[in-house]
């Protein structure tokens, strides 16, 4: 189902999204199901040599989660824009904690702009991505609009 | 200081969406809702095909032997880069089954502090095989390079 403008207001939080730990395995999963193979995110030895402590997580694994906090609250085809800044690496046995607030809602072109600003922090509240995106929603339910 | 390597062309990438990518994808990053990886589901609520999430592009983008070569070639260490910010524009949707062809350039490249630490922006459209634009995206890569000065 389709959100429509009238059932989103400023100040609205989107369901907040706690994702698992991130593992080694979840690492590894992601390396080949993602097609980023740098060793830095699966191999502690180049992780090491490269002065990190261990391996940590893909800005893009954090990013799809983050798109996921989206698409559980609005259907894809809405989704206009969506950026993030990576604050801070996700290290193993940490969790991400992805959250999103309505805070600008414009009428506009027949259509409704929504700005969603979001931020994803570990378990402990440490920030460690923020970003924002853009949603454009129907004025009224699909079967009420005219079709212009 | 700004360098050369701003708007070098890179070489058009055309890769293929493929139905099992998108499932292994939705597996590495524990995905629930179908649309994302059952095909059945995807046409159920409107689809062709299997829908590719939103950050999709990249991964599909990086759908070569050597993805990296490119920052090599501009005397980036890949081991010292750090994603730093990703944004991404959205157009049409991209499904199991499209052919996508990446057009990438380098949008900026700025060395700060004799080198040791670079920025690179790189910005890709992903047009699809009816030439629908279908996503633009921008990558910035921080690189931190403590010898660069010696």
């Amino acid at each position: 189902m389709i959100l429509h403008a009238g059932q989103v207001a400023l100040g609205d939080r989107l369901p907040t999204l706690v994702k698992p730990p991130i593992t080694r395995t979840t690492l590894a999963y992601f390396c080949g199901a993602s097609n980023d193979h740098n060793p830095l995110h699966v191999d502690p030895d180049v992780a090491r040599a490269a002065g990190m402590e261990d391996v940590f997580a893909h800005g893009m694994l954090n990013m799809a989660y983050l798109g996921q906090l989206l698409t559980g609250w609005v259907d894809q085809s809405c989704l206009r824009g969506f950026e993030v800044k990576f604050g801070a690496i996700v290290r193993l046995g940490e969790q991400l904690v992805c959250n999103g607030e309505v805070v600008d809602k414009q009428l506009r072109d027949g259509g409704c702009r929504i700005l969603i600003r979001l931020l994803a922090t570990n378990q402990a509240g440490e920030v460690k991505l923020t970003g924002e995106a853009v949603v454009e929603l129907p004025l009224a339910e699909p079967a009420q609009t005219t079709g212009s | 200081m700004t360098s050369k390597f701003v708007d070098t062309p890179i070489p058009a990438l055309v890769a293929e969406v493929e139905k099992w990518q998108l499932r292994f994808f939705a597996k590495a990053v524990g995905e629930t809702n179908p649309i994302y990886f059952d095909e059945a589901a995807a046409r159920a609520a409107g689809h062709p095909s299997i829908l590719a999430p939103p950050t999709y592009a990249v991964t599909l983008s990086l759908c070569e032997a050597d993805p990296y070569a490119r920052y090599r070639s501009l005397g980036i260490n890949w081991c010292r880069m750090l994603h730093a910010q990703q944004g991404f524009e959205y157009f049409a949707p991209i499904h199991a089954g499209d052919r996508i062809r990446f057009e990438s350039r380098i949008v900026d490249f700025i060395q700060r502090r004799q080198g040791r630490l670079k920025f690179l922006i790189e910005e890709t459209e992903a047009w699809n095989q009816h030439q629908v634009l279908t996503t633009r995206f921008r990558k910035t890569i921080v690189i931190r390079d403590p010898e660069a000065e010696q």
